[in-house]
């Protein structure tokens, strides 16, 4: 089922998302993939604050080529969501409401996601370009020495989604692979 | 004797590195308008359909097949009668990959030191095997590899007595433990026998063979066959959310092994598996 909604968002919105729905993201998102990751992950355990507000906002795994002149970003298609499980269970409990990512969780992000009642996200992986139009606009809001994996703030447009782990912990990855099982 | 001036080389591999990561070649293409025409999940087809239009896109606006552009992997075959002059073959390969990767707004993906992690800012160093082959001219492949595949590349000693259903064991295992996170549709790249690293050097050299022609040897083009069917059996689909296309081609390389072992390696590919051949001659 097809859905729209604004991000950053709140809980009233993730009982409304069910694994399988194709969702349509407007507002603003944040990306941050492994090296901003770890440096969140030891900022908060030096008891340091977090270069954004984590709570009722969505942080995709992303780290995109650079753009050409005149356009916001250059491909920007999601990565591997399983290299940010060990950090993630500590952005959740901070109120981290979504991700976008491609790829399996971790059963203690899985926990955290149902604990905190957040939603995980899955954009099409390998489609950059396409995905590079629903973006507005970029800015590096941290870490900018870091390139690539710069934490940034785009502001996004109907960016397609599909949810994968909603808040009631069911996976789309496992349901939607037996559905289509034909081998012994 | 034939000699080649390096800035032949690095103004080819610049080129390469470019046209490789917004362009697939035409069998890939194929092979993906296909799977979305047979593809039976309407979720899987219509993902199929947004990665032909990602590749249009990519084409037509100039911006990469996928933000992940790869570690640039280069295959040089030297004929034996070629003499390089005007400065190092490595240096120029090298500089032909910066210049590719700088100049064509291509992500810059590897770091300097795999613990301490600082990015090189130009993409280099690339990946380079050479092959010294008979005759005078130079044929260079450039295949750049993203990561989230590579991440589930496996290899596997196996035994001997495990043969060839202890090889179809290994392949399956490795594409379901991929699943998702290799961004499905794949391209399987199997290499069997050699030792340890030859392996794994087949398995990679496989992935640049066209997904539309098989090994010439009878059983290896049943088992790639074979393999295929399976993959795409086991539901993972495309973008790993169901469906019957997990699987673009299996290409399997095989060598001599030692009388003790069954070296088997599988290096997964996602659907942009790229890879630009160009022969200088």
């Amino acid at each position: 089922m097809d859905k729209y909604i604004n991000v950053p968002f709140g809980a009233e919105d993730v009982a409304n998302l069910h694994a399988g729905d194709y969702v349509y993201l407007t507002g603003t998102i944040y990306t941050a993939r492994d090296a901003a990751h770890k440096r969140m992950y030891e900022a908060l355990q030096k008891g340091e604050s977090l270069p954004l507000e984590i709570k009722n906002n969505v942080i995709y795994y992303m780290g995109p080529s650079p753009a050409r002149e005149g356009r916001p970003i250059g491909s920007a298609g999601p990565t591997t969501a399983s290299r940010m499980d060990k950090y993630t269970p500590a952005l959740l409990d901070l109120g981290l409401i979504g991700m976008i990512g491609k790829g399996k969780r971790s059963e203690e992000v899985k926990a955290a996601i149902v604990r905190n009642g957040a939603v995980y996200f899955a954009a099409v992986g390998g489609a950059g370009a396409l995905l590079s139009r629903s973006i507005i606009e970029s800015e590096v809001i941290a870490y900018d020495d870091l390139g690539t994996e710069a934490i940034r703030r785009l502001k996004v447009e109907k960016f397609p989604v599909i949810v994968v782990i909603d808040s009631q912990g069911n996976n789309l990855y496992e349901t939607a692979i037996q559905e289509y099982r034909t081998e012994a | 004797m034939r000699t080649i001036d390096v800035k032949l080389i690095v103004d080819n591999i610049s080129e390469m590195c470019i046209e490789a990561n917004h362009f697939l070649s035409q069998d890939m293409k194929c092979a993906l308008e296909n799977a979305a025409i047979q593809e039976k999940a309407p979720l899987g087809k219509q993902i199929l359909e947004q990665l032909q239009e990602n590749l249009q896109i990519a084409g037509e606006d100039m911006i990469p097949i996928c933000q992940d552009t790869g570690m640039a992997v280069v295959f040089m075959e030297i004929g034996q009668d070629v003499h390089f002059e005007g400065g190092v073959l490595e240096d120029a390969i090298n500089e032909g990959v910066r210049r590719g990767y700088v100049d064509g707004y291509l992500r810059k993906s590897v770091v300097k030191d795999p613990i301490y992690r600082d990015n090189t800012k130009d993409n280099t160093p690339a990946i380079i095997h050479y092959s010294i082959v008979a005759g005078d001219q130079v044929k260079i492949t450039i295949a750049p590899k993203g990561f989230g595949s590579e991440n589930m590349s496996r290899v596997f000693m196996l035994k001997p007595a495990d043969g060839i259903e202890g090889v179809k064991n290994a392949v399956l295992t490795a594409v379901r433990d991929a699943g998702p996170n290799a961004c499905p549709p794949m391209v399987v790249g199997v290499g069997i026998g050699g030792t340890f690293e030859k392996c794994a050097l087949m398995a990679k050299q496989a992935l640049t063979r066209p997904v539309n022609e098989h090994s010439e040897i009878p059983y290896v083009r049943e088992l790639e066959e074979e393999l295929l069917s399976k993959i795409n059996a086991s539901g993972i689909g495309p973008g790993g959310l169901g469906g019957s296309t997990t699987a673009l081609a299996v290409n399997i390389n095989t060598y001599p092994t030692h009388i003790a072992g069954l070296p088997v390696a599988v290096n997964i590919c996602c659907h942009v598996n790229r890879h630009v051949v160009r022969v200088l001659d």
